[in-house]
């Protein structure tokens, strides 16, 4: 089965063959059907992927292309689709597996922690569990709670899994369609507060972006902002805000939470000498204490300033109204940013 | 049977419900809002039979059964709009109730509602003899692990339980039949539980059915499970084309349906107070329900006990009358300070 397209294009690179533009929800939706045309054995599940086309329209139009013993409408039953996907997974198939809002994922837990993470340890690689998980996350869109949870430290403290979370329409398109391709369980965190904010060129045929490896999605000299997902773009207003005062800051789109991409960490950091971690996620035990801990144990000796976080706070996602007190907005990006350079 | 009392406690349900949906209208409720329109017959059938000490585990359409119940309404609809003090100090938003005085909680994890119920039934069975707990689900949510681990042990513990299952034909998008082996009804009969279905549109007929199963579980005789068909009038959640399509096929509703999610969770608008002037007048309840732009008219349970308090012809409007004020009332009272310098 050879895959087919470019590999590895670097972000944003405008590429050379025909391109369309699209939303990320769009660029989704399109390398989950490239896929599937291209290997029969990666079939769609979730709740209202089939019939109605997914609730966010990422599945939209496969049923009518694959039929529904490819894309199957499930019960609501988020314990049995990752189960089931366990199950299809060790017997060949490619599942890709929807869960409807990632705040849901809680009655999978068992499935995820349990079996799909440990399949390949626990039968020395005989059998592997070739299965993503698709979870649109994050906040931004203003309902309460579960549908706007940002929990990838859940998944990123288990030994296991491949946890990747794009930030833009092309590398969502790469990086799913390398997710659908690998060999062990990813989950492919979709981040539903950009789904359809801004449209980019994005190749029609199938191409691959790499796991395990960042982007700079910006150069600079005097800082680090280190982000994914959402937060990728408020790093990058922060960047234009930060550019008026002549501080020239660098953005580093990690992609790839795991595998994590030290080494383009590190050597960035140890250019600008200052970093700021942006997340979603609540503070304490959020992956960018981890990120904060793996810099200052590789480049302490170029830190001009201890690693500053930005992120969301140590309760349970507030209602709307308090939705932007709550996410990491560009001012405090900003002040984190001052902040650093002022030590 | 007091079947005036009945019809109030509908017609609350279905006011609240309608001032809801102006609120959200004028923006001041963003998110997915789900309306149990459609389910009061349910909700006034099942729950005017319950009183102090008994539990109450509702889901994400949580309102009629909520109001029904007496919870205060003026700290619902605050809560629904973020207020410090609304009913959970603004915490938990529209699938997040909870009144520690009423033993009522909901969840927006479909499913969660059966095992807390089943909680709430076994402490009273220590604490309160006589007392018991509802839970009110989804047909959908009945597929979920958690739902089945309740119905197990329900049975094996006789817990006084009742699960009152509102089957409105759908799981957002999905219909519930090609997603569900076998009855449910006989799937709780398997687990060894009494069960029956019943029209949850006859206010009447629901009240008989859930009689006799709240009296088996306070006198210890162990859980049922009530199926009660209701028509899902406003959609999945507010704002949700599929309503126009609820009875047609599905290639129809696709092209109304469009990015469902993006164009109905996030609102803006105006200033507040702006908004507030333009909240309506909750006017008779029964003339809104009738005249209704894009609600399902078909199976409407309001319309349907209108006619069977004819012989109350007097009662009845003034009833309506009064529920339009009470509602009234509380949505004024909600919005008392808006416009007084908080931004939304
Ligand atoms: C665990 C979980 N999975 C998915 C959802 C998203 N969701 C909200 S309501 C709903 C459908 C529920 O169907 P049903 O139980 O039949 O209740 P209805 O909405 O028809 O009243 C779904 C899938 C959720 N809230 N929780």
């Amino acid at each position: 089965m050879s895959a087919s397209g470019a590999e590895g294009q670097a972000l944003h690179a405008v590429p050379e063959v025909a391109t369309e533009k699209q939303t990320i929800a769009q660029a989704v939706r399109d390398a989950m059907l490239e896929e599937m045309e291209r290997d029969e054995r990666v079939i769609v599940l979730g709740e209202d992927v089939g019939v109605d086309g997914g609730v966010f329209r990422a599945t939209d139009g496969l049923i009518e292309r694959f039929g529904a013993e490819r894309v199957i409408d499930t019960p609501l039953a988020e314990s049995a689709i990752i189960g089931m996907s366990v199950g299809l997974a060790a017997t060949g198939f490619r599942p890709i597996a929807e869960i409807q809002f990632m705040g849901f994922v809680y009655p999978a837990i068992n499935q995820l922690f349990a079996h799909a993470a440990r399949m390949r340890n626990r039968t020395r690689g005989t059998l592997s569990c070739p299965m993503v998980v698709r979870m649109p996350y994050g906040g931004g869109i203003h309902p309460p709670e579960h549908h706007s949870e940002s929990y990838e430290a859940l998944f990123l403290n288990t030994p296991g899994f491949k946890v990747v979370v794009p930030s833009n329409p092309y590398d969502a398109k790469g990086l799913l369609i390398s997710a659908i391709r690998d060999d062990d369980p990813v989950l492919f965190m979709e981040p539903k507060r950009v789904y359809r904010a801004f449209r980019e060129a994005v190749p029609a045929e199938a191409y691959t972006v790499p796991l395990g490896r960042a982007a700079v999605a910006r150069e600079g000299t005097d800082v680090t902002l280190i982000a994914w997902g959402a937060m990728v773009r408020v790093c990058l207003d922060a960047s234009e805000v930060l550019a008026r005062e002549d501080i020239n800051a660098e953005v580093v789109d990690l992609r790839t939470l795991n595998p994590l991409d030290r080494e383009t960490i590190i050597s960035s950091v140890v250019k600008t000498g200052r970093a700021v971690v942006v997340h979603e996620a609540p503070r304490t035990g959020g992956f960018g204490a981890e990120i904060s801990a793996q810099i200052h144990e590789h480049a302490m000796l170029q830190l001009e300033a201890p690693v500053q976080r930005v992120a969301g706070f140590d309760v349970v996602f507030p209602l709307a109204h308090n939705e932007k007190l709550y996410l990491p907005s560009r001012d405090r990006i900003v002040k984190a940013v001052e902040k650093v350079l002022a030590f | 049977m007091d079947l005036p009392h009945l019809y109030r406690q509908m017609l609350r349900a279905r006011a609240y419900e309608l001032a809801v949906e102006d609120l959200w209208n004028h923006g001041f409720i963003s998110g997915e809002m789900h309306l149990g329109t459609g389910e009061e017959a349910v909700a006034a059938g099942v729950v005017t039979q319950l009183g102090d000490g008994d539990g109450l585990a509702l889901t994400h359409r949580c309102s009629p059964a909520l109001v029904v119940r007496g919870v205060p309404l003026a700290p619902m609809l605050r809560e629904l709009l973020g207020a410090e003090d609304g009913l959970c100090g603004g915490r938990g938003g529209h699938m997040h109730l909870f009144s520690k005085e009423h033993l009522a909680a909901t969840s927006g994890i479909v499913g969660a509602s059966l095992p807390t119920a089943a909680g709430f039934a076994l402490a009273n069975s220590r604490l309160r003899p006589g007392a018991i707990a509802v839970a009110f689900t989804g047909a959908g949510a009945m597929n979920q692990g958690m739902a089945l681990e309740t119905l197990n042990l329900a049975v094996a513990w006789r817990l006084p339980l009742v699960i009152i299952c509102i089957d409105n034909g759908w799981a957002i998008t999905t219909t519930s039949d090609s997603v569900t082996g076998g009855s449910l009804v006989e799937r709780a009969q398997g687990f060894g539980m009494r069960a029956e279905t019943v029209n949850g549109r006859d206010v009447r007929a629901v009240y008989k059915a859930a009689a006799k199963q709240i009296e088996r579980a306070r006198c210890g005789k162990g859980p049922s499970f009530l199926l009660a068909t209701c028509p899902r009038l406003d959609g999945h959640f507010l704002g949700d084309p599929l309503i126009r399509m609820a009875n047609k096929p599905i290639a129809e509703g696709k092209k109304v349906f469009g990015s469902v999610l993006s164009s109905v969770v996030s609102r803006g608008g105006g200033g507040l107070a702006d908004r507030a002037g333009g909240v309506t007048q909750m006017m008779s309840v029964m003339a809104k329900a009738r005249r209704s732009g894009t609600r399902e008219r078909r199976g409407d349970p309001i319309l349907a006990v209108y006619k069977t308090m004819n012989k109350h012809e007097a009662e009845r409007d003034r009833i309506d009358a009064e529920v339009a004020a009470e509602i009234e009332a509380a949505v004024a009272e909600a919005l008392a300070d808006v416009g007084e310098g908080s931004d939304g």
